[in-house]
């Protein structure tokens, strides 16, 4: 069985099952026992019931992109099997309790192998201990050494009684032993191998990369409302709040929230707003206010399938053009997609100099899978770590919208220098007071829009993997990168490069010649119209050719990418 | 201070002639001058709305924000730098209809603010539709047949939600309603100042002479450390009562509560992010502890 170098592990469970512990906890102790691991998950929009699944990827090579196929699968529930039926094959082995191993498991051919999960469980204690059961078996066929299982054990449980820490660490204890008699018994073959580098490697989410990158760009405030999936890049700049000098408010609504970040970077703080889609369009009247007052903003965008509530735990790339053209009037922007952690966290940083220096919105689009999404990474550079402050001291005749030629108006704030910073919503003049001068209102246009020729000079240029001499392009933004990238390599193909933007807006001057040299552009984009591709369209005059889309609210998978690029290349 | 330090000068005014704002903002200039403000230190935040142009016959730092928006950004700027004094001010439509979410929850928040309102019961700018304060049986263009939507009591509501400072003032009287500015500017934590002010072009109905017969000020017998009292004065209706209503000095600021001024009062502009700590941070994430 098995003997594969890279395996899928699929929990599959009701949300309150405790799906999210064993992911937790087995994600860690595999990262410290040196394997690669990413883990993805889907839920349904509740609390407690429904059925959610994780999928935990462990190889021997960096793994960083979710797949279809499961290679084990562990249902905590009856409904279990069902829900992941579909991704079932012959290869498939289960590991479960009698009682919830279906029928539709041994319709498909694959070897279910019983665990008495929660016998063992209760043999400790009680059946709520049968999570770490599972978390000690899924090391024990890996070959996790016990000791440091115990080690992570302890420490997960050191702030619960001696007792409860005890009955967990026995609970992985016979759960190892169980997962070893498996490979043992050679009813499992596990071919996966450990790196001694990976031990020094972070594991972390897409949300916490976004939040780091923002700590690390000089956030210092920080006003949102909740909304999933970007909650938790609030939650993690709340709970670090203390340490980072960060003031941190759940705004009363998201109109608030933006309105605050405005005033807080006036002021002179380093503000962002995250929220999704819904929140997002509460704040566009504040994106405008933004833009008129020429005042820095940083907004992370984590998109959700919409329109409206859509599904609030799911993900979609659907919002681009609701960042791009959001707000009335016309101004700058920049529109940063991050397609890896550690692009989350330089972005996210580099959204906040871009900002301060040009004085205008920069968003940060993620979505869910980015978010949700997590692997092994090296770590994040830290030596150029600088936030770049544009902040003037005034002087005594200070005007806060002097004309310049490159349109950038040395921005002071309220109580450092002599003079006084008057911005205003109405058009203004250049000292930021109302006016109904008209020749000054095609001026001040004019200077706010002169500004978006130097962010065109310094867009964030596209990364382009695969051969340079390709025939066909594959062009994909943000969260796609890695999908993309498996597919692609498995395809093995010499003529097929893909091409993955960071910065989709404004659209990096490069793009052209990418394009021009393909004998076929294919967009793959997890919306339903081809966002991205409208926007090359637009602005380079270059019809793409084909275009994979996929609006199920899940995430693109390697295999059917393989599928659908193998099916439009020659 | 010399209050010609807040004057801009020959400028052109877009409020009627014998709009009670232009005697708001004088008693306004005079309070701070008195209280010694200096212009380079205070920022006057406002929404939309003739009421809300008043930061633009300031000479000081102005945040002229958007409709009903001007308590968020007010809040946060007395958050990123403390050392400010802020004055959020706009109009009953702004503050109260647009805005009145934060307004609710600008009390519950406390900052350390003065909320300023020119109440006139009217919408002066959109020339003459009901305000949110709009007295029933208002007759406008839009409310043909006169309002019927219950009048909004900010009072009432900001009281009901333990505001630290209510009070209600009349454009009319320049010297009391200076006192009770400079009153609210000195509280420490939020301070909400209502302030009747008659609209000559669009509220033919509460006139200058319609304040004057319905209103009169608390005297010494109220006690404004009583919130059900204070209560009961909120929402009296034959008689409007003016002065403070309520007073709750023992409440903490928004920025008391944040812990980044706890130990140190450095406005946010002045730090600089922590590498040391973020380094910690990350290596966390590969330790995992």
């Amino acid at each position: 069985m098995l003997g594969k170098e890279d395996i899928s592990i699929v929990l599959c469970g009701q949300a309150g099952q405790g799906i999210q512990t064993i992911e937790y906890v087995l994600t860690r102790v595999l990262k410290l026992a040196g394997y690669n691991v990413f883990a993805t998950k889907e839920f349904m929009s509740r609390i407690r019931g429904g059925m959610n699944s994780t999928e935990i990827r462990v190889s021997s090579e960096p793994v960083s992109a979710v797949v279809d196929r499961i290679d084990i699968l562990i249902p905590l529930d009856k409904d279990a099997i069902g829900h992941v039926k579909t991704r079932i094959s012959a290869e498939t082995i289960i590991l479960a309790e009698t009682e919830n191993i279906s029928r539709v498991s041994k319709q498909s051919g694959c070897v279910c192998i019983e665990v008495p999960f929660t016998k063992v469980a209760a043999d400790i204690g009680d059946k709520i201990y049968s999570n770490i059961v599972a978390v000690g078996v899924i090391a024990g066929f890996l070959g996790v050494d016990l000791q440091l299982l115990n080690d992570y054990i302890r420490k997960y449980f050191s702030r619960k009684s001696d007792d409860i820490m005890n009955k967990n660490i026995e609970a992985a204890k016979a759960g190892h032993k169980l997962g070893c008699d498996l490979t043992d018994s050679g009813k499992i073959k596990i071919a996966v191998k450990p790196d001694a580098n990976i031990k020094d490697q972070m594991l972390l989410s897409g949300a916490e990369a976004v939040a780091l990158g923002a700590i690390a760009g000089g956030c210092n405030f920080v006003s949102s409302y909740p909304m999933s999936p970007s909650t938790a890049v609030l939650v993690f700049l709340s709970q670090h709040a203390k340490e980072f000098d960060i003031v941190a408010e759940q705004a009363e609504d998201e109109i608030a929230a933006i309105n605050m970040a405005i005033g807080a970077w006036y002021a002179g703080a380093r503000a962002m707003v995250t929220t999704s889609g819904g929140g997002f369009a509460l704040m566009v009247e504040g994106l405008s206010l933004a833009a008129m007052l020429e005042s820095p903003m940083v907004i992370h965008l984590g998109q959700r399938p919409g329109p409206a509530t859509g599904l609030p735990t799911r993900t979609e790339q659907g919002d681009l053009e609701l960042a791009l053209y959001a707000g009335h009037g016309e101004f700058p922007r920049i529109i940063l997609a991050p397609g890896m952690l550690e692009e989350a966290f330089s972005l996210t940083r580099e959204a906040f100099n871009l900002a301060d220096k040009y004085q205008v919105p920069v968003f940060v689009l993620t979505d869910q899978y980015f978010l949700d999404s997590y692997y092994n990474t090296a770590g994040f550079g830290l030596s150029d770590i600088k936030a770049e402050r544009h902040i003037i001291k005034t002087g005594k005749d200070y005007r806060r919208y002097e004309l310049t030629k490159d349109g950038i108006s040395p921005r002071g704030i309220p109580g450092y220098g002599q003079g006084l910073v008057c911005v205003d919503s109405d058009e203004h003049d250049t000292e930021g007071h109302i006016t109904e001068d008209l020749e000054l209102r095609v001026k001040m246009v004019d200077k706010r829009l002169e500004k978006g020729e130097a962010l065109i000079e310094d867009a964030i240029p596209p990364q382009l993997v695969g051969p340079k001499d390709y025939r066909t392009l594959v062009i994909c933004w943000g969260s796609t990168y890695h999908v993309v990238d498996e597919a692609i390599k498995n395809l093995e193909r010499d003529d097929v490069a893909f091409l993955h933007f960071k910065q989709v807006h404004p659209l990096p001057k490069e793009t052209v010649s990418y394009l021009e040299i393909a004998e076929k552009t294919i967009a793959v984009e997890s919306n339903a119209t081809g966002q991205f591709a409208k926007q090359i369209k637009l602005h380079t005059g270059i019809d793409i050719d084909k275009k994979i889309l996929k609006y199920s609210g899940l995430s693109f998978t390697v295999e059917e990418l393989v599928v659908k690029l193998g099916g439009l290349l020659v | 201070m010399d209050i010609k330090n807040f004057d801009m000068g020959d400028i052109d005014i877009a409020w009627c002639p014998g709009c009670g704002n232009f005697g708001i903002l004088n008693t306004l200039k005079k309070a701070l001058s008195e209280l010694d403000i200096e212009p380079t230190n205070l920022v006057l935040v406002s929404g939309i709305g003739q009421a809300a142009k008043i930061p633009h016959y300031f000479r000081t730092n102005i945040f002229n924000g958007l409709h009903g928006r001007a308590l968020p950004p007010a809040t946060a700027i007395k958050a990123a730098n403390p050392a400010l004094t802020v004055i959020a001010e706009s109009g009953d439509g702004d503050m109260y209809g647009e805005g009145g979410n934060h307004f609710i929850h600008t009390i519950r928040r406390n900052p350390d603010i003065t909320n300023i309102v020119h109440n006139n019961m009217v919408y002066g700018l959109t020339k003459g539709q009901a305000s949110p304060t709009s007295q029933l049986g208002f007759k406008t263009p839009v409310q043909v047949n006169g309002v019927f939507l219950e009048p909004f009591n900010p009072i009432a509501v900001a009281i009901a939600l333990d505001a630290g400072f209510v009070a209600r003032a009349f454009a009319g009287d320049m010297d009391k309603t200076k006192e009770i500015l400079k009153k609210a500017v000195t509280h420490k934590g939020y301070a909400l100042v209502d302030i009747f002010q008659p609209c000559v072009s669009f509220n033919k109905i509460n006139t200058f002479a319609w304040f004057k017969e319905h209103t009169y000020y608390l005297d010494g017998s109220h006690k404004v450390g009583d919130r059900n009292e204070a209560f009961k004065k909120a929402i009296e209706t034959e008689k409007l009562p003016l002065g403070v209503f309520y007073t709750n000095a023992s409440k903490t600021t928004f920025e008391e509560n944040i812990d980044t001024y706890k130990e140190d009062r450095r406005p946010l502009y002045e730090r600089e992010v922590n590498v040391e700590k973020l380094r910690d941070l990350l290596e966390k994430f590969e330790t995992l502890i």
